[in-house]
């Protein structure tokens, strides 16, 4: 069974240089440009991983974090969050919301593939 | 009123003690049989039976009459567990919400309001810390940079790439390079602090201040002998910025009938600009004379001259822009601004040759002045205000030492070693 990321990014450049990226690798790519039902969005597609932007439209990437770690089966679901903002103070707020992984754009490619796989390895033996 | 649900809550408890029915049954002296009718609620409970069967369950009585709620457990540990330097009975906390169900329930609020407390804070921190402008700006640029390096390094890494997804990339870098181009240039042209009011509406003190400027900080009307009732304000949308602008126009007002055009242009012809002769010419304060100068006719004082007000929180309350000096439209300003200094010495007018550092560089006199605002009563201290003239200088020497170098604000501003910085500044982490 193919190994599913979502991938919430209303940049569609970047959506698709992503998509292309994580194919190659062997995942199967979802897509999702609004932050207003997102929650829902990733609770129905249910995937492996979760590639989320912070700023979004009609709804924070942070604000999205924090209302899906209180849910309580997205708890362990691995988040890889994509920001412009990299200040300590913007990853402390991460990480208080429930982040995996926080990477700053712009990222390398190599970065970002490396974070998946880290991720979804460390999902897959906890 | 007690619920029809006790027999439950005793199967519950019997089944967390690990008694057997029977067992159960036989403490309290009654049979199996019975007590499972009990425990399905098919027969109702009380009096001794009642109180036996809780001594035996090791719970109050009204744990199994009234029930405490899993979730009023759960909320009363959370709340333990978020205490600050106290250590709560956690052993004790059945017995506390049985006992007190009431108290119980107040905790759990309380902590449930705290923590929703806490997560609008950090929401709203979240929403206001950034200067939304800015922040969006800087979001444009990154992310437009994102796109072109993650595309241009699958370009020139992927070895294999199938013309389809080849000429994509292309078209894709091609957009956001242009993208890139334009989100640059508004980036640099906020940061210069341009001169366009029109994306700045919304706030009613920005609504105050485009009404000033779509005005040229000039009103006839009330120079020839009008009040601020007579200027229309149709354009404004908010009744704050409606209000706000009155109290402005009211001032303007005030300081124009104080010093008629006419004879402070007289006045400027034959002495020149000095604000403190001006004030004493027309008998005025030093803040009645700034305001009034930048008030003035383009062409009057000769170069551009811009204003700042600000009340005693530092807050800016009004300002003129002036071509190179920056007035950050959000935040806090630098507090080297003569303008702030002016506040620690009220009365004392204060007059500061400054550069301020960006990527103009240019150079301004300031004329500064804190003045009190009405006293409210005897035995009151006076709140001050702080205006500060900003006017343009022209052939400044190069290694001038009387200039004093200023910012605009800490989050633009570069100079790495100043000791009045209160946060690191977006150009040092190489934006």
């Amino acid at each position: 069974m193919s190994r599913r990321v979502l991938l919430i990014e209303d940049e569609p450049n970047i959506a698709e240089a992503i998509r292309f990226l994580l194919t190659r690798e062997g995942w199967q790519v979802d897509t999702h440009a609004d932050g207003t039902d997102a929650v829902q969005v990733i609770q129905g597609a249910n995937p492996d991983l979760v590639i989320l932007d912070v700023m979004l439209p009609g709804k924070s990437g942070m604000e999205i974090l924090r209302d899906l770690r209180e849910l309580e089966d997205m708890q362990g679901l691995p988040v890889l969050m994509l920001t412009a903002r990299g200040q300590s103070r913007d990853r402390e707020m991460a990480e208080n919301a429930g982040v995996s992984r926080f990477m700053t754009k712009p990222f390398s490619n190599t970065e970002m593939l490396t974070a998946v796989r880290d991720l979804h390895a460390q999902a897959t033996q906890s | 009123m007690r619920d029809t649900l006790t027999g439950s809550r005793i199967r519950e408890r019997r089944q967390i003690a690990g008694l057997r029915q029977a067992e159960l049954a036989r403490q309290v002296g009654i049979s199996a049989s019975y007590l499972n009718l009990i425990e399905h609620n098919r027969r109702r409970i009380g009096g001794k039976l009642l109180v036996d069967i809780a001594a035996a369950l090791v719970v109050e009585p009204s744990v199994l009459t009234q029930g405490i709620e899993a979730t009023l457990i759960s909320a009363l540990r959370e709340a333990a567990a978020d205490a600050v330097g106290q250590q709560a009975e956690l052993d004790g906390l059945e017995e506390f919400a049985g006992r007190f169900p009431g108290w119980a329930g107040v905790l759990a609020q309380m902590h449930r309001r705290v923590v929703s407390l806490e997560r609008t804070v950090e929401t709203l921190s979240d929403r206001l810390t950034h200067d939304p402008h800015l922040a969006a700006s800087m979001h444009e640029v990154l992310s437009t940079a994102a796109a072109i390096r993650s595309t241009a390094a699958i370009l020139a890494d992927t070895e294999e790439i199938e013309p389809e997804w080849q000429d994509k990339f292309h078209r894709n870098l091609h957009q956001d390079a242009e993208r890139l181009a334009d989100s640059s240039k508004s980036l640099v042209a906020y940061l210069d602090d341009s001169d366009s009011a029109e994306d700045r509406r919304g706030v009613p003190l920005e609504d105050v201040e485009a009404f000033f400027d779509s005005n040229g900080h000039h009103f006839p009307q009330i120079e020839e002998g009008g009040d601020g009732a007579d200027i229309d304000l149709g354009e404004l949308d908010s009744s704050a910025a409606k209000t706000l602008t009155r109290d402005f126009l009211d001032v303007y007002a005030s300081d124009a009938r104080a010093m008629p055009l006419i004879e402070v242009k007289a006045a400027l012809d034959g002495a020149g600009l000095d604000p403190l002769q001006l004030a004493a010419k027309f008998s005025v304060d030093l803040a009645t004379v700034l305001r009034r100068l930048a008030a003035l006719p383009d062409g009057y004082l000769g170069r551009p001259t811009g204003l700042v007000v600000c009340d005693a929180s530092g807050s800016i309350l009004f300002s003129k822009s002036v071509s190179g000096f920056a007035m950050p439209r959000f935040g806090e300003a630098c507090p080297l601004w003569p303008l702030f200094q002016a506040l620690n010495r009220p009365l004392v007018p204060i007059r500061k040759r400054v550069v301020q550092l960006g990527r103009t560089a240019a150079v301004f006199d300031c004329y500064a002045h804190a003045w009190p605002q009405a006293i409210s009563g005897y035995d009151e201290g006076p709140v001050y205000r702080s205006v500060m003239l900003v006017r343009s200088v022209e052939d400044v020497a190069q290694d001038d030492q009387a200039v004093s170098r200023v910012g605009p604000s800490c989050r633009v501003c570069p100079n790495s070693d100043c000791e009045s910085r209160r946060e690191p500044s977006i150009l040092s982490e190489g934006f």
